[in-house]
């Protein structure tokens, strides 16, 4: 058994091994473990218990949205009543067409719009219905909102926030 | 302070090791390729032979899903596999920030932003505020003082945008 601090160190180094990926083969816990020197097994309880932890969200691949035809990345931003928010951001993020959603500060007068919520879509008029049905959930309690529709990568690393 | 040094050289080389392809058209997927993608936005069994599994969930063999997995990786249709780590529950520390640049500094100002080795992603959109990018750093004094240095060196005008609160993270998009 290893001790409590092992096994930290131990979620450190298999962070560092798989943060550029997870090896596409057979058995990659496997190549992981021996890279370790540990069992297999152990290698597949300790992502378990980071996943548990929500340390791994999950384990997966992240498709490029632009190649797989989702050309209409919307950022959509509100200014919502500050009392209501919390009731807004859950409705706004059981919409199953919406990948993130975030309460931000606000920078008077600059940037009024203290929530974020990221849409995608195939077509403009798809990512515009989308963003026009948050538009009715949420009528009652915003006061004006707007899409920053995306118009290039200017950078990108693998890290996913 | 070396090691301080150090772990923040680790830490900004590991954000920045894997450069992903910047592919920006549409690719066509076969049947195979479709099923994959949408079963791998999921989760990746736990299990000793997980491509395996995920073969015989969609209908593939192990070595097929290897095979086409690679391939999506390599023709840049995907930009990852792997464990995602949620890093708010790790250390450092992060915001979306944004700058108004004038349409005619738009270039000059990227090179700017993006030779921060703490800007992650950077997204030109069409708004007054048409520069956004998240900066991943050690820690919130390194934030403040690496987002100073970019109104600094750029001259733009910026806001600094962290999350106070996550409704819901999770991307599916069927194919």
């Amino acid at each position: 058994m290893s001790s409590i601090l092992n096994r930290v160190e131990l979620e450190k180094r298999i962070i560092e091994l798989t943060q550029a990926g997870l090896p596409i083969e057979s058995r990659p816990f496997k190549t992981i473990a021996d890279k370790l020197g540990i069992s297999e097994s152990a290698v597949v309880a300790i992502f378990d218990s980071m996943k548990q932890k929500g340390l791994v969200r999950r384990i997966g691949l992240v498709p490029n949205h632009y190649a797989i035809g989702y050309l209409f990345n919307l950022m959509t931003v509100w200014d919502i009543e500050d009392s209501d928010i919390d009731q807004v951001g859950k409705s706004i993020g059981e919409l199953d067409f919406v990948s993130h959603c975030y309460q931000r500060p606000r920078h008077l007068p600059d940037w009024p719009y203290n929530f974020f919520a990221m849409i995608h879509g195939k077509t403009e008029q798809e990512a515009n219905e989308k963003m026009q049905q948050i538009a009715d959930l949420v009528k009652d309690s915003c006061s004006q909102f707007t899409a920053l529709k995306s118009c290039k990568i200017l950078k990108k690393t693998g890290l996913r926030i | 302070m070396a090691n301080a040094k150090e772990k923040d050289s680790h830490v900004n080389s590991a954000f920045s090791s894997r450069k992903s392809k910047l592919l920006q058209q549409i690719v066509e997927l076969d049947d195979l390729e479709r099923s994959l993608i949408n079963e791998l936005q999921g989760d990746l069994p736990l299990v000793e032979k997980p491509f395996l599994a995920v073969a015989d969930k969609i209908g593939s063999t192990e070595q097929e899903v290897i095979k086409c997995l690679q391939q999506l990786l390599d023709k840049g249709v995907i930009t990852r596999f792997g464990p995602l780590f949620d890093i708010s529950k790790g250390s450092g520390c992060f915001s979306l920030c944004a700058l108004k640049v004038p349409e005619s500094r738009i270039s000059e100002v990227t090179e700017v932003v993006n030779s921060f080795t703490q800007v992650a992603h950077n997204y030109l959109r069409e708004n007054e505020w048409n520069m956004w990018f998240v900066l991943a750093c050690e820690d919130q004094k390194v934030l403040t003082e690496t987002f100073d240095n970019i109104l600094l060196q750029t001259q733009c005008r910026g806001i600094n945008c962290p999350k106070e609160k996550e409704f819901f993270i999770g991307l599916y998009l069927p194919v």
